[in-house]
């Protein structure tokens, strides 16, 4: 069996979770895990890595302090042509995504993105994904290829303890050209706003069931009943509903209050990831197969604008009595 | 700056329940109802933007069949020029690869600056037909993109991309590009009366596999990277506890279970 080639994503200082999840799944697969690692001055995480990995390929240089993928493609692409690994695995992240499909028609590799599950039927992955939001699984194969890149979605693998010593081999940049047509120029963090959901002890989610958002005061009544703070899908913010320090998700806050109401919240992976770790979770929609049910402790199965007014009274009279 | 922008009819599955057909690899889509994906109407919206701003055409490009031509139409009413719609049975089963090839053979032979696409669909969620096509027409590309500035048109552009967290990733990017849109981008505009009259009128040019050059192992699952086996319902952990009743009662349990639990 060919090489298994992992990429660690890191960020400002940071290694990614979805780094060490990913070595530890691929050491279950079967075949020498390679970490590969391209960055400036980070062998803390070369050496994080080498407690995963039979081996780490480590190129430092000033090249990759902050990502870019069309400089990242030209690397990887020479790396893979130089070591022959029968499989890439990277996060399905917004560092993965923007680097995975151009790397595989580059290289004539065979894809799938956003992989949950994956077992080797022989040399060649099989990997499953999920389609409409989280609401079914879709299993593939894979056409026939010399190399399979998967991109995996975080929390697919649980990250181990470290358990290998693999060795740390710097290699030199295999790009040695400028890259001029896309150049990182910097990070901006997202506004900060009123209210930081992140510290709040009760939240009300809102969703895309609210529908309008004339028809807000239905869950911010809730909310003022419950003594909770909003916070919102990517939907609701898209809108314009709500501002977006109040989106839960990927690419919204990771909350952990000790209730999360989500209300008209179908519980797709990019909202409950940010979501997941709170004490309690209830969820009121009225599709019965929205995937919020699958980890919410309670649910209730109608239509939001029936059942939300009455537990306002509910909770009214029992906050009086 | 002469634009093309990439919309995907698609079922609306957010509020609705989804079901598996007979065949096992694809949904009964009887009673779902169909609109453009999300993420298209923003790339549709940020390109007629731009074309408001700085002048220049955009074309409007969708590859499925005659229904399709309701969201293609939109698209124009809103204020695109030009339209063409991709359709052949030889497109059937093809994943973000085959669609991106299509797309690709497409695009090669317009002159274009900017081409603008959703970041992902609603329905497979690949998202990789923008990057993996713009790495067929031989441009750059940037996918995520939640900002867009056109430093000098036809030339270079400063866009912003979101990352995890609600973090921004600004970089600097060369002319002609693919941008991939993500939602939050724009506030997308309802097509107006007009807009829409106008646009019925509107020829939409029909291109097959064979219009495009398109080789059989291009098309379809021939050409895509993997093959769908079969859907099945999502493994799901410990299901909620469904609290049953009317409103009235559901809303009592649950105010009670709140109560004995301290959070309320």
């Amino acid at each position: 069996m060919k090489d298994i080639f992992v990429l660690i994503e890191h960020r400002r200082g940071e290694m990614r979770d979805v780094s060490l999840e990913m070595l530890s799944g691929a050491a279950k697969l079967g075949g020498t895990v390679v970490a590969v690692l391209l960055g400036k001055d980070v062998d803390a995480f070369a050496d994080k890595a080498a407690g995963f990995a039979d081996k780490v390929l480590y190129v430092n240089d000033a090249m990759f302090d902050n990502y870019n993928s069309a400089v990242y493609q030209k690397a990887l692409s020479a790396l893979i042509k130089e070591h022959g690994p029968g499989v890439v695995l990277m996060g399905n992240t917004a560092q993965g995504v923007d680097l995975a499909p151009a790397l595989a028609v580059e290289l004539g590799a065979s894809l799938v993105t956003d992989v949950t599950a994956m077992e080797m039927e022989g040399d060649k992955p099989k990997p499953t994904r999920t389609f409409y939001g989280g609401k079914l699984d879709a299993h593939f194969t894979l056409k026939d290829a010399d190399l399979y890149i998967l991109t995996i979605r975080e929390a697919t693998f649980v990250a181990e303890e470290p358990s290998k010593s693999g060795e740390i081999v710097k290699v030199d940049n295999p790009v040695t050209e400028d890259v001029p047509y896309r150049k990182f120029l910097e990070y901006v963090e997202p506004e900060v706003g009123e209210v930081d959901i992140t510290q709040s002890t009760l939240l009300v989610g809102v969703g895309r069931g609210i529908r309008e958002d004339k028809n807000l005061p239905v869950v911010e009544e809730l909310a003022q009943a419950m003594g909770a703070d909003l916070a919102a899908s990517r939907a609701v913010v898209d809108a314009g509903w709500l501002p977006s320090d109040r989106q839960v998700g990927i690419s919204g806050k990771t909350v952990k209050p000790k209730l999360y109401l989500a209300v008209g919240i179908s519980g797709a992976f990019q909202h409950v990831t940010g979501m997941k770790g709170s004490e309690v979770i209830v969820a009121i929609n009225k599709d019965p197969d929205a995937p919020i049910f699958g980890i919410a402790d309670y649910g209730i199965v109608d239509d939001l604008f029936k059942v939300v007014p009455k537990l306002v009274e509910k909770v009214k009279e029992l906050k009086g009595a | 700056m002469n634009m093309v922008v990439c919309v995907k009819r698609v079922p609306d599955t957010a509020d609705s329940e989804v079901h598996i057909d007979a065949s096992g690899k694809d949904i009964d889509k009887s009673r779902l109802s169909f609109g453009i994906n999300e993420c298209d109407n923003y790339a549709v919206e940020e390109a007629i933007q731009i074309k408001e701003r700085l002048e220049g055409t955009v074309t409007v490009i969708s590859l499925g069949n005659k229904e399709s031509d309701e969201v293609i139409r939109m698209a124009l009413a809103k204020g695109g020029d030009e339209a063409i719609r991709l359709e052949d049975d030889a497109f059937a089963g093809g994943d973000a690869l085959a669609i991106a090839k299509a797309l690709a053979a497409a695009i090669k032979g317009l002159e274009y600056d900017v081409v603008f696409t959703g970041a992902l669909t609603d329905d497979d969620g690949f998202a990789a037909v923008p990057v993996a096509l713009a790495e067929l027409l031989g441009v750059p590309h940037a996918t995520y993109v939640k900002k867009v500035e056109i430093l000098e048109p036809g030339k270079k552009a400063k866009v912003g991309r979101e990352l995890e967290g609600g973090l921004m990733e600004f970089l600097e990017i060369d002319m002609p590009c693919v941008l991939g849109i993500q939602t939050g981008i724009n506030e997308p505009r309802y097509a107006s009366f007009k807009g829409i009259k106008q646009a019925a009128k509107k020829e939409i040019a029909l291109k097959s596999a064979a219009d495009l050059g398109l080789e059989a192992s291009d098309l379809g699952e021939a050409g895509s990277w993997a093959v769908l086996d079969s859907f099945t319902p999502p493994v799901v952990g410990e299901m909620a506890e469904i609290l049953e009743g009317e409103p009235e009662e559901t809303a009592a349990k649950l105010a009670a279970i709140l109560k004995e639990k301290g959070l309320v």
